[in-house]
Protein backbone atom coordinates (compact mmCIF):
# COMPACT_ATOMS: atom_id res chain seq x y z
CA UNK A 1 0.00 0.00 0.00
CA UNK A 2 1.42 3.30 -1.06
CA UNK A 3 0.78 5.84 1.67
CA UNK A 4 1.29 8.87 -0.53
CA UNK A 5 -1.22 7.62 -3.07
CA UNK A 6 -3.81 6.96 -0.37
CA UNK A 7 -3.24 10.35 1.26
CA UNK A 8 -3.74 12.21 -2.00
CA UNK A 9 -6.96 10.26 -2.65
CA UNK A 10 -8.25 11.25 0.80
CA UNK A 11 -7.40 14.92 0.22
CA UNK A 12 -9.19 14.89 -3.12
CA UNK A 13 -12.22 13.18 -1.60
CA UNK A 14 -12.52 15.61 1.31
CA UNK A 15 -12.22 18.63 -0.95
CA UNK A 16 -14.74 17.27 -3.41
CA UNK A 17 -17.40 17.05 -0.71
CA UNK A 18 -16.34 20.17 1.13
CA UNK A 19 -19.80 21.23 2.31
CA UNK A 20 -20.72 17.71 3.34
CA UNK A 21 -17.38 17.26 5.11
CA UNK A 22 -18.00 20.54 6.91
CA UNK A 23 -21.44 19.34 8.04
CA UNK A 24 -19.95 16.08 9.28
CA UNK A 25 -17.24 17.91 11.22
CA UNK A 26 -19.71 20.27 12.87
CA UNK A 27 -22.20 17.60 13.85
CA UNK A 28 -19.49 15.27 15.16
CA UNK A 29 -17.98 18.17 17.10
CA UNK A 30 -21.30 19.13 18.68
CA UNK A 31 -22.33 15.60 19.57
CA UNK A 32 -18.94 14.82 21.06
CA UNK A 33 -18.88 18.11 22.97
CA UNK A 34 -22.23 17.15 24.49
CA UNK A 35 -20.92 13.66 25.17
CA UNK A 36 -17.83 15.03 26.92
CA UNK A 37 -19.93 17.65 28.65
CA UNK A 38 -22.26 15.10 30.10
CA UNK A 39 -19.32 13.00 31.28
CA UNK A 40 -17.95 16.10 33.00
CA UNK A 41 -21.38 16.87 34.44
CA UNK A 42 -21.36 13.42 35.98
CA UNK A 43 -17.98 14.15 37.55
CA UNK A 44 -19.24 17.51 38.74
CA UNK A 45 -22.28 15.97 40.40
CA UNK A 46 -20.25 13.35 42.19
CA UNK A 47 -17.72 15.96 43.27
CA UNK A 48 -20.54 18.10 44.64
CA UNK A 49 -22.14 15.11 46.33
CA UNK A 50 -18.91 14.29 48.10
CA UNK A 51 -18.38 17.86 49.12
CA UNK A 52 -21.87 18.68 50.26
CA UNK A 53 -22.85 15.40 51.81
CA UNK A 54 -19.74 15.82 53.89
CA UNK A 55 -21.05 19.13 55.17
CA UNK A 56 -24.73 18.39 55.58
CA UNK A 57 -26.19 17.16 58.83
CA UNK A 58 -29.45 15.84 59.97
CA UNK A 59 -30.66 18.12 62.75
CA UNK A 60 -33.05 16.91 65.42
CA UNK A 61 -34.70 19.99 66.90
CA UNK A 62 -36.03 19.61 70.41
CA UNK A 63 -39.09 21.27 71.85
CA UNK A 64 -38.45 24.39 73.86
CA UNK A 65 -40.85 26.27 76.11
CA UNK A 66 -42.21 28.54 73.43
CA UNK A 67 -43.03 25.55 71.18
CA UNK A 68 -44.95 23.93 74.06
CA UNK A 69 -46.76 27.17 74.76
CA UNK A 70 -47.77 27.54 71.10
CA UNK A 71 -49.19 24.01 71.10
CA UNK A 72 -51.08 24.58 74.35
CA UNK A 73 -52.45 27.92 73.08
CA UNK A 74 -53.70 26.26 69.94
CA UNK A 75 -55.54 23.64 72.01
CA UNK A 76 -57.07 26.29 74.24
CA UNK A 77 -58.25 28.25 71.22
CA UNK A 78 -59.88 25.15 69.80
CA UNK A 79 -61.64 24.45 73.12
CA UNK A 80 -62.89 28.03 73.29
CA UNK A 81 -64.48 27.59 69.87
CA UNK A 82 -66.62 24.76 71.27
CA UNK A 83 -64.48 21.78 70.37
CA UNK A 84 -64.96 20.10 73.76
CA UNK A 85 -62.72 17.14 72.98
CA UNK A 86 -59.79 19.34 72.05
CA UNK A 87 -56.48 18.28 73.44
CA UNK A 88 -53.10 19.74 72.74
CA UNK A 89 -51.88 18.38 69.39
CA UNK A 90 -48.69 18.77 67.41
CA UNK A 91 -45.19 17.62 68.12
CA UNK A 92 -44.67 19.66 71.26
CA UNK A 93 -48.07 19.19 72.85
CA UNK A 94 -46.62 17.34 75.78
CA UNK A 95 -44.49 20.26 76.77
CA UNK A 96 -40.87 21.21 76.44
CA UNK A 97 -38.26 18.53 76.29
CA UNK A 98 -37.21 17.11 79.64
CA UNK A 99 -33.58 16.31 80.51
CA UNK A 100 -34.47 12.57 80.57
CA UNK A 101 -35.95 12.72 77.10
CA UNK A 102 -32.88 14.56 75.93
CA UNK A 103 -30.61 11.86 77.32
CA UNK A 104 -32.69 9.09 75.82
CA UNK A 105 -32.71 10.71 72.38
CA UNK A 106 -28.97 11.20 72.45
CA UNK A 107 -28.39 7.62 73.56
CA UNK A 108 -30.69 6.27 70.86
CA UNK A 109 -28.95 8.36 68.21
CA UNK A 110 -25.54 7.10 69.25
CA UNK A 111 -26.77 3.52 69.23
CA UNK A 112 -27.55 3.65 65.52
CA UNK A 113 -24.93 2.08 63.28
CA UNK A 114 -25.24 4.62 60.53
CA UNK A 115 -24.57 7.56 62.80
CA UNK A 116 -21.04 8.81 62.76
CA UNK A 117 -21.19 11.50 65.40
CA UNK A 118 -23.72 13.45 67.41
CA UNK A 119 -23.15 16.95 68.71
CA UNK A 120 -25.46 18.84 71.01
CA UNK A 121 -26.21 22.46 70.35
CA UNK A 122 -27.91 24.27 73.19
CA UNK A 123 -30.33 27.12 72.60
CA UNK A 124 -27.68 29.60 73.79
CA UNK A 125 -25.20 28.32 71.25
CA UNK A 126 -27.87 28.39 68.57
CA UNK A 127 -28.64 32.00 69.52
CA UNK A 128 -24.96 32.88 69.29
CA UNK A 129 -24.63 31.28 65.81
CA UNK A 130 -27.79 33.00 64.71
CA UNK A 131 -26.51 36.36 65.84
CA UNK A 132 -23.23 35.77 64.05
CA UNK A 133 -25.02 35.09 60.78
CA UNK A 134 -27.92 37.50 60.90
CA UNK A 135 -26.72 40.00 63.57
CA UNK A 136 -27.30 43.05 61.37
CA UNK A 137 -30.89 42.34 60.44
CA UNK A 138 -34.01 43.70 62.12
CA UNK A 139 -35.31 40.22 62.89
CA UNK A 140 -32.17 39.32 64.83
CA UNK A 141 -32.75 42.10 67.34
CA UNK A 142 -36.10 40.67 68.50
CA UNK A 143 -34.98 37.04 68.72
CA UNK A 144 -34.25 35.83 72.24
CA UNK A 145 -32.31 32.76 73.33
CA UNK A 146 -35.58 31.26 74.60
CA UNK A 147 -36.96 31.06 71.10
CA UNK A 148 -34.01 29.11 69.75
CA UNK A 149 -34.41 25.35 70.10
CA UNK A 150 -31.90 22.90 71.49
CA UNK A 151 -30.78 20.48 68.85
CA UNK A 152 -28.69 17.45 68.07
CA UNK A 153 -26.50 17.73 65.01
CA UNK A 154 -26.15 14.25 63.59
CA UNK A 155 -23.48 13.32 61.09
CA UNK A 156 -24.22 10.17 59.11
CA UNK A 157 -21.78 7.67 57.75
CA UNK A 158 -23.79 7.49 54.55
CA UNK A 159 -25.62 10.79 54.09
CA UNK A 160 -28.13 9.25 51.71
CA UNK A 161 -29.71 7.31 54.57
CA UNK A 162 -31.09 10.38 56.30
CA UNK A 163 -34.62 9.01 56.01
CA UNK A 164 -33.92 6.47 58.75
CA UNK A 165 -33.33 9.25 61.25
CA UNK A 166 -36.40 11.14 60.12
CA UNK A 167 -38.70 8.17 60.50
CA UNK A 168 -37.22 7.10 63.83
CA UNK A 169 -37.21 10.43 65.59
CA UNK A 170 -39.86 12.64 64.02
CA UNK A 171 -42.91 12.66 66.33
CA UNK A 172 -41.11 11.40 69.38
CA UNK A 173 -41.85 13.11 72.65
CA UNK A 174 -39.72 16.16 73.02
CA UNK A 175 -38.74 16.28 69.35
CA UNK A 176 -40.01 19.33 67.54
CA UNK A 177 -38.87 18.34 64.08
CA UNK A 178 -36.16 16.55 62.16
CA UNK A 179 -34.60 18.71 59.51
CA UNK A 180 -32.56 17.20 56.83
CA UNK A 181 -30.41 19.42 54.66
CA UNK A 182 -29.52 16.68 52.25
CA UNK A 183 -33.10 16.39 51.03
CA UNK A 184 -32.73 19.94 49.72
CA UNK A 185 -29.37 19.07 48.21
CA UNK A 186 -31.00 16.04 46.63
CA UNK A 187 -33.42 18.26 44.79
CA UNK A 188 -30.49 20.05 43.23
CA UNK A 189 -28.84 16.76 42.32
CA UNK A 190 -31.97 15.43 40.72
CA UNK A 191 -32.16 18.65 38.71
CA UNK A 192 -28.57 18.17 37.60
CA UNK A 193 -29.32 14.55 36.83
CA UNK A 194 -32.23 15.59 34.63
CA UNK A 195 -30.04 18.12 32.85
CA UNK A 196 -27.49 15.40 32.31
CA UNK A 197 -30.06 13.09 30.76
CA UNK A 198 -31.24 15.93 28.56
CA UNK A 199 -27.66 16.51 27.41
CA UNK A 200 -27.32 12.79 26.68
CA UNK A 201 -30.57 12.86 24.74
CA UNK A 202 -29.42 15.79 22.61
CA UNK A 203 -26.12 14.01 22.17
CA UNK A 204 -27.88 10.92 20.87
CA UNK A 205 -29.84 12.98 18.36
CA UNK A 206 -26.73 14.82 17.23
CA UNK A 207 -24.93 11.51 16.98
CA UNK A 208 -27.63 10.04 14.78
CA UNK A 209 -27.53 13.18 12.63
CA UNK A 210 -23.76 12.85 12.39
CA UNK A 211 -23.98 9.17 11.44
CA UNK A 212 -26.63 9.81 8.80
CA UNK A 213 -24.51 12.61 7.39
CA UNK A 214 -21.52 10.31 7.25
CA UNK A 215 -23.50 7.59 5.50
CA UNK A 216 -24.74 10.15 2.99
CA UNK A 217 -21.28 11.60 2.48
CA UNK A 218 -19.89 8.16 1.82
CA UNK A 219 -22.67 7.48 -0.64
CA UNK A 220 -22.02 10.69 -2.56
CA UNK A 221 -18.31 10.05 -2.38
CA UNK A 222 -18.65 6.49 -3.65
CA UNK A 223 -20.90 7.69 -6.46
CA UNK A 224 -18.60 10.48 -7.57
CA UNK A 225 -15.68 8.09 -7.59
CA UNK A 226 -17.40 5.11 -9.17
CA UNK A 227 -15.15 5.44 -12.22
CA UNK A 228 -12.00 5.11 -10.14
CA UNK A 229 -13.34 2.33 -7.98
CA UNK A 230 -14.62 0.48 -11.04
CA UNK A 231 -11.17 0.59 -12.60
CA UNK A 232 -9.56 -0.37 -9.32
CA UNK A 233 -11.80 -3.39 -9.17
CA UNK A 234 -10.99 -4.41 -12.74
CA UNK A 235 -7.24 -4.23 -12.32
CA UNK A 236 -7.48 -6.27 -9.12
CA UNK A 237 -7.13 -3.77 -6.28
CA UNK A 238 -8.11 -5.45 -3.02
CA UNK A 239 -11.37 -4.52 -1.36
CA UNK A 240 -9.43 -3.06 1.54
CA UNK A 241 -7.42 -0.85 -0.79
CA UNK A 242 -10.57 0.42 -2.47
CA UNK A 243 -12.34 1.12 0.83
CA UNK A 244 -9.52 2.69 2.79
CA UNK A 245 -9.72 6.16 1.21
CA UNK A 246 -13.43 6.38 2.03
CA UNK A 247 -12.99 5.18 5.60
CA UNK A 248 -10.01 7.46 6.11
CA UNK A 249 -12.04 10.40 4.82
CA UNK A 250 -14.69 9.76 7.45
CA UNK A 251 -12.01 9.18 10.08
CA UNK A 252 -10.22 12.44 9.26
CA UNK A 253 -13.49 14.41 9.34
CA UNK A 254 -14.43 12.68 12.61
CA UNK A 255 -11.05 13.41 14.13
CA UNK A 256 -11.25 17.09 13.20
CA UNK A 257 -14.70 17.15 14.79
CA UNK A 258 -13.37 15.43 17.91
CA UNK A 259 -10.52 17.94 18.20
CA UNK A 260 -13.06 20.76 17.93
CA UNK A 261 -15.12 19.07 20.65
CA UNK A 262 -12.03 18.90 22.86
CA UNK A 263 -11.39 22.60 22.23
CA UNK A 264 -15.00 23.34 23.19
CA UNK A 265 -14.69 21.36 26.42
CA UNK A 266 -11.42 23.10 27.28
CA UNK A 267 -12.93 26.47 26.45
CA UNK A 268 -15.92 25.65 28.66
CA UNK A 269 -13.65 24.80 31.57
CA UNK A 270 -11.51 27.88 30.99
CA UNK A 271 -14.14 30.51 30.28
CA UNK A 272 -17.05 29.29 32.40
CA UNK A 273 -15.41 27.78 35.46
CA UNK A 274 -11.88 29.11 35.80
CA UNK A 275 -11.95 32.53 34.13
CA UNK A 276 -14.45 34.65 32.23
CA UNK A 277 -17.75 33.79 33.91
CA UNK A 278 -15.53 32.53 36.72
CA UNK A 279 -18.02 30.33 38.54
CA UNK A 280 -15.26 28.93 40.71
CA UNK A 281 -14.95 32.22 42.57
CA UNK A 282 -18.53 33.40 42.24
CA UNK A 283 -19.99 30.21 43.68
CA UNK A 284 -17.51 29.29 46.34
CA UNK A 285 -20.00 26.93 47.93
CA UNK A 286 -19.62 24.60 44.97
CA UNK A 287 -16.57 22.46 44.51
CA UNK A 288 -15.96 22.62 40.75
CA UNK A 289 -14.14 19.99 38.74
CA UNK A 290 -10.63 20.79 37.62
CA UNK A 291 -8.55 20.34 34.49
CA UNK A 292 -7.63 16.79 35.48
CA UNK A 293 -11.26 15.79 34.96
CA UNK A 294 -11.29 17.48 31.56
CA UNK A 295 -8.04 15.87 30.43
CA UNK A 296 -9.14 12.36 31.34
CA UNK A 297 -12.21 12.77 29.10
CA UNK A 298 -10.36 14.04 26.03
CA UNK A 299 -8.78 10.71 24.93
CA UNK A 300 -12.19 9.06 25.09
CA UNK A 301 -13.73 11.86 23.02
CA UNK A 302 -10.93 11.55 20.44
CA UNK A 303 -11.23 7.78 20.21
CA UNK A 304 -15.00 7.92 19.81
CA UNK A 305 -14.60 10.70 17.23
CA UNK A 306 -12.17 8.55 15.26
CA UNK A 307 -13.86 5.16 15.47
CA UNK A 308 -17.53 6.05 15.19
CA UNK A 309 -17.37 7.74 11.76
CA UNK A 310 -15.00 5.06 10.46
CA UNK A 311 -17.43 2.38 11.50
CA UNK A 312 -20.34 4.28 9.95
CA UNK A 313 -18.37 4.67 6.72
CA UNK A 314 -17.48 0.99 6.71
CA UNK A 315 -21.11 -0.02 7.12
CA UNK A 316 -22.20 2.47 4.44
CA UNK A 317 -19.58 1.16 2.02
CA UNK A 318 -20.95 -2.34 2.22
CA UNK A 319 -24.14 -0.94 0.79
CA UNK A 320 -22.93 1.67 -1.67
CA UNK A 321 -19.58 0.40 -2.92
CA UNK A 322 -19.30 -2.84 -4.80
CA UNK A 323 -15.94 -4.41 -4.21
CA UNK B 1 -6.99 -21.27 -19.59
CA UNK B 2 -10.80 -20.98 -19.57
CA UNK B 3 -13.23 -23.86 -19.28
CA UNK B 4 -17.03 -23.68 -19.08
CA UNK B 5 -18.77 -26.91 -18.02
CA UNK B 6 -22.48 -26.73 -18.89
CA UNK B 7 -22.74 -23.23 -17.47
CA UNK B 8 -26.08 -21.52 -17.04
CA UNK B 9 -26.71 -18.10 -15.64
CA UNK B 10 -30.07 -16.63 -14.83
CA UNK B 11 -30.63 -13.27 -13.24
CA UNK B 12 -33.33 -12.76 -10.66
CA UNK B 13 -36.55 -11.25 -12.03
CA UNK B 14 -35.75 -12.52 -15.50
CA UNK B 15 -37.56 -15.57 -16.76
CA UNK B 16 -35.14 -16.32 -19.59
CA UNK B 17 -31.64 -17.31 -18.53
CA UNK B 18 -28.82 -15.19 -19.96
CA UNK B 19 -26.68 -18.28 -20.58
CA UNK B 20 -27.92 -21.83 -21.03
CA UNK B 21 -25.77 -24.89 -20.74
CA UNK B 22 -22.65 -23.46 -22.32
CA UNK B 23 -19.61 -25.74 -22.46
CA UNK B 24 -16.36 -24.70 -24.10
CA UNK B 25 -12.66 -24.49 -23.59
CA UNK B 26 -10.22 -21.76 -24.55
CA UNK B 27 -6.55 -22.67 -24.55
CA UNK B 28 -3.61 -20.52 -23.60
CA UNK B 29 -2.48 -18.16 -26.33
CA UNK B 30 -5.72 -18.32 -28.34
CA UNK B 31 -7.43 -15.35 -29.95
CA UNK B 32 -11.20 -15.76 -29.70
CA UNK B 33 -14.04 -13.65 -31.10
CA UNK B 34 -17.27 -13.76 -29.19
CA UNK B 35 -20.15 -12.80 -31.48
CA UNK B 36 -23.90 -12.66 -31.22
CA UNK B 37 -26.67 -10.10 -31.28
CA UNK B 38 -27.36 -7.83 -28.34
CA UNK B 39 -28.78 -9.82 -25.45
CA UNK B 40 -27.29 -13.08 -26.69
CA UNK B 41 -25.24 -13.49 -23.52
CA UNK B 42 -21.84 -12.13 -24.58
CA UNK B 43 -21.60 -9.70 -21.69
CA UNK B 44 -22.76 -12.33 -19.21
CA UNK B 45 -20.08 -14.66 -20.55
CA UNK B 46 -17.39 -12.03 -19.94
CA UNK B 47 -18.80 -11.14 -16.52
CA UNK B 48 -18.59 -14.77 -15.51
CA UNK B 49 -14.96 -14.93 -16.62
CA UNK B 50 -14.20 -11.79 -14.59
CA UNK B 51 -16.23 -13.21 -11.72
CA UNK B 52 -18.41 -10.15 -11.55
CA UNK B 53 -21.16 -12.74 -11.54
CA UNK B 54 -21.27 -16.35 -10.46
CA UNK B 55 -22.72 -19.11 -12.56
CA UNK B 56 -26.15 -20.39 -11.53
CA UNK B 57 -25.30 -23.90 -12.72
CA UNK B 58 -22.18 -25.54 -13.98
CA UNK B 59 -18.56 -24.68 -13.42
CA UNK B 60 -16.38 -21.85 -14.68
CA UNK B 61 -12.65 -22.42 -14.58
CA UNK B 62 -10.36 -19.49 -15.26
CA UNK B 63 -6.57 -19.79 -15.09
CA UNK B 64 -6.96 -23.24 -13.58
CA UNK B 65 -9.23 -22.11 -10.76
CA UNK B 66 -12.83 -23.03 -10.13
CA UNK B 67 -14.41 -19.61 -9.68
CA UNK B 68 -17.27 -20.98 -7.60
CA UNK B 69 -14.75 -22.11 -5.00
CA UNK B 70 -12.71 -18.92 -5.13
CA UNK B 71 -13.35 -16.92 -1.97
CA UNK B 72 -14.24 -13.25 -2.33
CA UNK B 73 -11.01 -11.92 -0.94
CA UNK B 74 -9.00 -13.90 -3.47
CA UNK B 75 -10.90 -12.44 -6.42
CA UNK B 76 -8.70 -9.31 -6.69
CA UNK B 77 -5.63 -11.50 -7.00
CA UNK B 78 -7.27 -13.47 -9.78
CA UNK B 79 -8.22 -10.26 -11.57
CA UNK B 80 -4.63 -9.06 -11.55
CA UNK B 81 -3.92 -11.75 -14.11
CA UNK B 82 -6.69 -10.47 -16.37
CA UNK B 83 -6.68 -7.30 -18.43
CA UNK B 84 -9.92 -5.64 -19.50
CA UNK B 85 -10.75 -3.19 -22.27
CA UNK B 86 -14.18 -1.66 -22.89
CA UNK B 87 -15.99 0.13 -25.65
CA UNK B 88 -16.12 3.34 -23.58
CA UNK B 89 -12.37 3.28 -22.69
CA UNK B 90 -13.03 4.00 -18.97
CA UNK B 91 -10.12 6.36 -18.52
CA UNK B 92 -9.84 8.81 -15.64
CA UNK B 93 -10.34 12.22 -17.25
CA UNK B 94 -8.38 14.14 -14.63
CA UNK B 95 -5.22 12.05 -14.97
CA UNK B 96 -2.65 12.13 -17.73
CA UNK B 97 -2.06 9.21 -20.07
CA UNK B 98 0.90 8.02 -18.01
CA UNK B 99 -1.01 8.45 -14.73
CA UNK B 100 -3.94 6.47 -16.08
CA UNK B 101 -1.66 3.57 -16.91
CA UNK B 102 0.27 3.93 -13.66
CA UNK B 103 -3.01 3.87 -11.71
CA UNK B 104 -3.47 0.20 -12.59
CA UNK B 105 -0.14 -0.54 -10.95
CA UNK B 106 -0.45 1.85 -8.02
CA UNK B 107 -3.69 0.34 -6.79
CA UNK B 108 -2.24 -3.14 -6.63
CA UNK B 109 0.76 -1.82 -4.71
CA UNK B 110 3.52 -2.14 -7.29
CA UNK B 111 6.75 -0.40 -6.23
CA UNK B 112 7.31 3.02 -7.70
CA UNK B 113 10.53 2.10 -9.48
CA UNK B 114 8.81 -0.69 -11.33
CA UNK B 115 5.94 1.61 -12.38
CA UNK B 116 8.35 4.24 -13.68
CA UNK B 117 9.97 1.65 -15.88
CA UNK B 118 6.86 -0.23 -17.03
CA UNK B 119 4.65 2.72 -18.02
CA UNK B 120 6.80 4.27 -20.80
CA UNK B 121 7.56 0.78 -22.04
CA UNK B 122 3.92 -0.22 -22.45
CA UNK B 123 2.98 3.18 -23.92
CA UNK B 124 5.73 2.67 -26.50
CA UNK B 125 4.27 -0.77 -27.24
CA UNK B 126 0.78 0.59 -27.93
CA UNK B 127 2.19 3.36 -30.10
CA UNK B 128 1.71 6.29 -27.72
CA UNK B 129 5.40 7.05 -27.10
CA UNK B 130 5.79 10.76 -26.38
CA UNK B 131 2.16 11.29 -25.33
CA UNK B 132 2.66 10.40 -21.68
CA UNK B 133 1.73 13.87 -20.43
CA UNK B 134 -1.45 14.34 -22.48
CA UNK B 135 -4.90 14.28 -20.92
CA UNK B 136 -7.41 11.72 -22.25
CA UNK B 137 -9.64 14.53 -23.49
CA UNK B 138 -6.91 15.73 -25.84
CA UNK B 139 -6.65 12.36 -27.57
CA UNK B 140 -8.64 10.81 -30.40
CA UNK B 141 -10.88 7.83 -29.70
CA UNK B 142 -8.35 5.40 -31.13
CA UNK B 143 -5.61 6.87 -28.97
CA UNK B 144 -7.79 6.69 -25.88
CA UNK B 145 -8.46 3.04 -26.56
CA UNK B 146 -4.72 2.50 -26.88
CA UNK B 147 -4.29 4.04 -23.43
CA UNK B 148 -6.93 1.65 -22.11
CA UNK B 149 -5.14 -1.29 -23.73
CA UNK B 150 -1.84 -0.10 -22.28
CA UNK B 151 -3.48 0.01 -18.85
CA UNK B 152 -4.92 -3.46 -19.30
CA UNK B 153 -1.60 -4.84 -20.47
CA UNK B 154 0.84 -3.06 -18.17
CA UNK B 155 0.59 -5.77 -15.53
CA UNK B 156 1.27 -8.39 -18.22
CA UNK B 157 -1.95 -10.35 -17.77
CA UNK B 158 -2.29 -13.91 -19.00
CA UNK B 159 -5.70 -13.11 -20.43
CA UNK B 160 -6.99 -9.96 -22.09
CA UNK B 161 -10.76 -9.46 -22.24
CA UNK B 162 -12.02 -6.87 -24.72
CA UNK B 163 -15.72 -5.99 -24.75
CA UNK B 164 -16.39 -4.35 -28.15
CA UNK B 165 -13.14 -2.40 -28.10
CA UNK B 166 -13.78 -1.00 -31.58
CA UNK B 167 -17.45 -0.21 -31.01
CA UNK B 168 -16.85 3.55 -30.86
CA UNK B 169 -14.15 3.75 -33.51
CA UNK B 170 -14.14 4.26 -37.25
CA UNK B 171 -13.06 1.28 -39.41
CA UNK B 172 -9.57 2.59 -40.09
CA UNK B 173 -8.83 3.23 -36.43
CA UNK B 174 -10.34 -0.15 -35.59
CA UNK B 175 -7.81 -1.87 -37.83
CA UNK B 176 -5.01 -0.22 -35.87
CA UNK B 177 -6.52 -1.42 -32.58
CA UNK B 178 -6.89 -4.96 -33.95
CA UNK B 179 -3.27 -4.98 -35.06
CA UNK B 180 -2.31 -3.99 -31.55
CA UNK B 181 -4.44 -6.74 -30.00
CA UNK B 182 -2.96 -9.23 -32.44
CA UNK B 183 0.52 -8.15 -31.41
CA UNK B 184 -0.39 -8.58 -27.75
CA UNK B 185 -1.79 -12.02 -28.59
CA UNK B 186 1.52 -12.95 -30.21
CA UNK B 187 3.34 -12.28 -26.93
CA UNK B 188 1.44 -15.28 -25.57
CA UNK B 189 -1.51 -13.46 -24.01
CA UNK B 190 -4.88 -15.08 -24.56
CA UNK B 191 -7.38 -12.59 -26.01
CA UNK B 192 -11.17 -12.84 -25.87
CA UNK B 193 -12.95 -10.14 -27.79
CA UNK B 194 -16.69 -9.62 -27.92
CA UNK B 195 -17.62 -7.73 -31.08
CA UNK B 196 -20.27 -6.77 -33.57
CA UNK B 197 -17.75 -5.79 -36.22
CA UNK B 198 -18.23 -8.17 -39.14
CA UNK B 199 -15.34 -6.80 -41.17
CA UNK B 200 -12.82 -7.35 -38.43
CA UNK B 201 -13.92 -10.89 -37.68
CA UNK B 202 -13.90 -11.82 -41.34
CA UNK B 203 -10.44 -10.32 -41.86
CA UNK B 204 -8.75 -11.82 -38.84
CA UNK B 205 -9.81 -15.42 -39.41
CA UNK B 206 -9.56 -16.42 -35.77
CA UNK B 207 -11.68 -18.75 -33.67
CA UNK B 208 -15.30 -17.56 -33.50
CA UNK B 209 -17.74 -18.43 -30.74
CA UNK B 210 -21.33 -17.45 -31.44
CA UNK B 211 -24.03 -17.15 -28.81
CA UNK B 212 -27.72 -16.90 -29.54
CA UNK B 213 -30.27 -16.38 -26.80
CA UNK B 214 -27.80 -17.67 -24.25
CA UNK B 215 -26.90 -20.84 -26.16
CA UNK B 216 -23.62 -21.69 -27.81
CA UNK B 217 -24.61 -22.10 -31.48
CA UNK B 218 -21.24 -22.05 -33.22
CA UNK B 219 -17.62 -22.66 -32.26
CA UNK B 220 -15.47 -22.46 -35.32
CA UNK B 221 -11.72 -22.11 -35.66
CA UNK B 222 -10.62 -19.65 -38.35
CA UNK B 223 -14.27 -18.61 -38.63
CA UNK B 224 -16.15 -15.67 -40.06
CA UNK B 225 -18.79 -13.42 -38.53
CA UNK B 226 -21.42 -15.45 -40.33
CA UNK B 227 -24.69 -13.94 -39.27
CA UNK B 228 -26.52 -10.92 -40.53
CA UNK B 229 -27.74 -8.26 -38.19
Amino acid sequence: MRAQFVMSEIGVGLRRNLTMTFAVIISVALSLALFGGSLLMRDQVSAMKGYWYDKVNVTVYLCNKSDAKDAADAATDAAAKGDSGAVAKGPCAKGAVTPEQKQRIEADLKKLDLVQSVTYESSDEAYKHYKERYGQTALASVVTPDQMPDSFRVKLKNPEQYKVITSAFAGRDGVQSVADQSSEVDNLFSLLGTLNWAALGIMMIMLIVALLLIVNTVRVSAFSRRRETGIMRLVGASGFYIQVPFIMEAAVAGLIGAVLACVMLGAGQYFVIDHGVDLRHKLELINFIGWDSVFTKLPLVLVVGLLMPSLAAFVALRKYLKV
Amino acid sequence: MIRFDSVSKSYPKQSRPALRDVSLEIAKGEFVFLVGSSGSGKSTFLRLVLREERASHGQVHVLGKDLAKLSNWKVPHMRRQLGTVFQDFRLLPNKTVAENVAFAQEVIGKPRGEIRKAVPQVLELVGLGGKEGRMPGELSGGEQQRVAIARAFVNRPALLIADEPTGNLDPQTSVGIMKLLDRINRTGTTVIMATHDQQIVDQMRKRVIELEQGRLVRDQSRGVYGYQH
